[in-house]
């Protein structure tokens, strides 16, 4: 295992190694740099960091507790397993990290509306929330398949007074809201900011997307320490975009000793256009979407594949390009877990635990279950990035046994 | 000089400005694009821009997005856009620009892909979401074939950014009229005259418009400040409207003819295309 110099990536032209940067039209290419004048300001100015970290504790429910699992550790008779409870955020999820955030940036250019793209409705909820806080005007962008089953999601998006768009292009999910909200965002640039819910697109998202979420490992990583002593052996986060996964990877990625498993959407099978593992299926090379260059899910003539996942979180042709670098130097480990797996997941934590999962984070925690009972003496840390409450109807559907 | 520079050259010398048309290959059909294209030169087209079909087509509007699907189901590919531009080359000196997004041409190759359109006869490409920063191989492998590099310029870049853009580009410097996507609007953008005055400023290579522009009143209202206007939404929307039928060659042409209409003004008086 060998240590990577990250602390210095990206570069000042937003590339990790080969991926990163920015692919954008011409018109965007103003406001992003707007935008990443505007950030690495504010990461330097303590006035910032500490309103932000006021936000985080008052607002959001910082720091989540790190909690040991001990019936489902007892009862699979290997590993201790760790959770990272992002899930007991406000919002339900770890989306709330990167918005409030960027509603702190918002704020300083002068912006009075934003705009957001969402899967699972999570990164939706934080932005219609953060909108609410701040006052600003908010519209999101989804799949009109995705608010069929998120529709709870939808629901809470306009309770908060956002306007929710549907997407009907495509495959109705993840990626067509990106593109739709791309589209808008070249409009409205001027009075608009594209509240962008993960480690990917153009520079300078996937950075400060990662640097917004990085809290997740920072108190991770001193919380082991205080509690347990010393490093988790191995991390595990699901990675559809890579924000929650990046936000707990990161602080650690300076030691050694710490093995790290990215966990994507294996979804029904191994046929393109039957999972979206854009680094361990059928069909992930890399390539430029949304922005960024990275690994993305295509077919032999370069079109963007259509994907699949029972978690709409995950369902996405592209990830971040950090991810794609970390793959590459071989820092990170990256596998999939199936549908039925993270549904099952769902209920082993749910009945040893208490605690239900988003589907997203499910994956996660099936990897981590499939792997403790050979891993006996290891410290697992999961990070369980969201609640399961916004998943019931998925859960009821694919669990008739308890109707 | 390849096709694109003679055509300015030759437009100098009269009286009209370039008209740019734009098509989607592959829609309706593969089999049926180069008939189209040479329907749209019949009616005044002066240089075609052969849009390669994107399953995320992020810079386009509606009619645009509709076009690239019905040619995607249509079964069209780079490679098949390659075959309809040797169809166009063997009856016609139309330039050819192919219009792309990256990610099918990183696929494809840069190396591949300059080297395939130009045997085929293409004179240059655009590629939508590659900015110049990024463009190092891109243009390495285009410049060893004489092929046109087309880049855009926006309201949003800077006098610094478009001497940038306009270093990196060879046959036209394309201007994005207004923000957000293309397709067809009401009136011009405010923004589209004053983006062509600075852009006059920063480069002498001929300059082109395009975005929104649908209508002969919108071509006359650019045309004293540009060697050339581009329509893209206007023809796809006549494209999608005719389809199957046997009359869409002729509807085109006679778009063509209207739109090239607007164009027929003396050349500027002021300028650094002298």
């Amino acid at each position: 295992m060998h240590v990577i110099e990250n602390a210095t990536l990206p570069d000042s032209l937003g590339r990790f190694g080969p991926y990163g940067g920015r692919y954008v039209p011409e018109i965007l290419v103003a406001p992003l740099e707007q935008i990443e004048q505007v950030y690495f300001e504010a990461r330097q100015d303590p006035a910032f960091q500490a309103e932000l970290e006021e936000l985080n504790r008052q607002y959001a429910g910082r720091p989540t507790p790190l909690y040991h699992c001990k019936r489902l550790s007892e009862h699979l008779g290997g590993a201790q397993i760790y959770l990272k409870r992002e899930d007991l955020l406000h919002t339900g999820a770890h989306k709330i990290n990167h918005c409030l955030g960027q509603a702190l940036l918002v704020k300083r250019m002068g912006k009075k509306r934003i705009i957001a793209e969402t899967g699972a409705g999570q990164h939706g909820v934080a932005s219609a929330t953060v909108a609410a806080l701040f006052g600003f005007e908010c519209t999101v962008y989804m799949g009109e398949e995705d608010m069929r089953r998120q529709e709870l999601n939808v629901f809470r998006m306009r309770l908060l007074g956002a306007r929710v768009e549907a997407v009907k292009t495509g495959s109705r999910t993840l990626k067509d809201a990106v593109t739709q909200a791309m589209r808008e965002w070249t409009a409205n640039f001027e009075t608009t900011h594209y509240l962008l819910g993960s480690a990917l697109g153009p520079h300078p998202f996937p950075v400060m997307v990662r640097d917004f979420q990085s809290v997740i490992g920072t108190e991770a990583r001193a919380q082991f320490g205080e509690r347990e002593g010393g490093l988790p052996d191995v991390l595990f986060a699901c990675v559809g975009g890579g924000s929650n996964s990046l936000g707990l990877f990161h602080p650690f990625l300076d030691a050694e000793s710490v093995r790290m498993v990215g966990v994507e959407a294996g979804g029904r099978g191994d046929a393109l256009g039957e999972h979206a593992a854009r680094f361990s299926g059928e069909g992930g090379a890399p390539g430029v979407l949304h922005g960024t260059r990275s690994y993305v899910l295509q077919d032999e003539a370069g079109q963007i594949a259509l994907t699949h996942s029972v978690s709409a979180g995950l369902d996405y042709a592209s990830v971040g390009p950090e991810h794609a670098y970390l793959r590459d130097q071989g820092r990170v480990e990256y596998t999939a877990c199936q549908d039925a797996d993270a549904l099952a997941a769902v209920r082993t934590l749910a009945r040893y635990e208490g605690i239900i999962p988003a589907l997203e984070s499910a994956h996660a925690v099936a990897e981590a279950i499939r792997r403790a009972p050979s891993a006996p003496g290891q410290r697992f840390l999961v990070n369980l990035s969201g609640r399961g409450d916004k998943d019931i109807g998925i859960f009821r559907e694919n669990m008739p046994d308890l109707d | 000089m390849n096709r694109i520079d003679q055509t300015f050259a030759r437009l100098r010398e009269g009286d009209s400005r370039a008209l740019i048309a734009y098509l989607t290959a592959g829609d309706p059909h593969p089999d049926r694009t180069a008939e189209l294209a040479l329907a749209l030169e019949r009616g005044g087209a002066d240089i075609l821009e052969l849009g390669v079909p994107f399953s995320d087509p992020m810079a386009d509007g509606p009619v645009i997005q509709k076009a690239s699907e019905r040619a995607l189901r249509a079964g069209t590919t780079l490679e098949k856009v390659i075959e309809i531009i040797r169809e166009i080359r063997r009856s016609s000196e139309l330039p050819v620009v192919v219009f792309s997004y990256l990610n099918p041409v990183l696929r494809y190759g840069f190396e591949a892909f300059a080297a395939k359109i130009a045997e085929a006869g293409a004179d240059g490409a655009l590629l939508t979401d590659l900015n110049i920063e990024a463009a190092e191989e891109y243009l390495e492998a285009m410049r060893a074939r004489d092929l046109a590099t087309v880049f855009l310029g926006a309201q949003t870049s800077t006098d610094e950014r478009l001497r940038q853009v306009a270093q990196a580009s060879t046959g036209f410097l394309y201007l994005v009229s207004t923000a957000g996507v293309t397709g067809m609007r009401e009136t011009i953008s405010d923004a589209a005259i004053p983006l062509l005055e600075r852009a006059r400023k920063a480069t002498d290579l001929p300059l082109a418009i395009g975005f929104g522009l649908s209508r002969r009143e919108h071509i006359e209202a650019v045309a004293p400040y540009a060697e050339g206007a581009i329509v893209g939404s206007a023809i796809m929307r006549v494209v999608e409207q005719y389809g199957e039928s046997p009359e869409l060659g002729a509807k085109l042409e006679e778009l063509a003819r209207e739109l090239k209409s607007g164009l027929k003004v003396p050349q500027p008086a002021t300028g650094g295309v002298a």
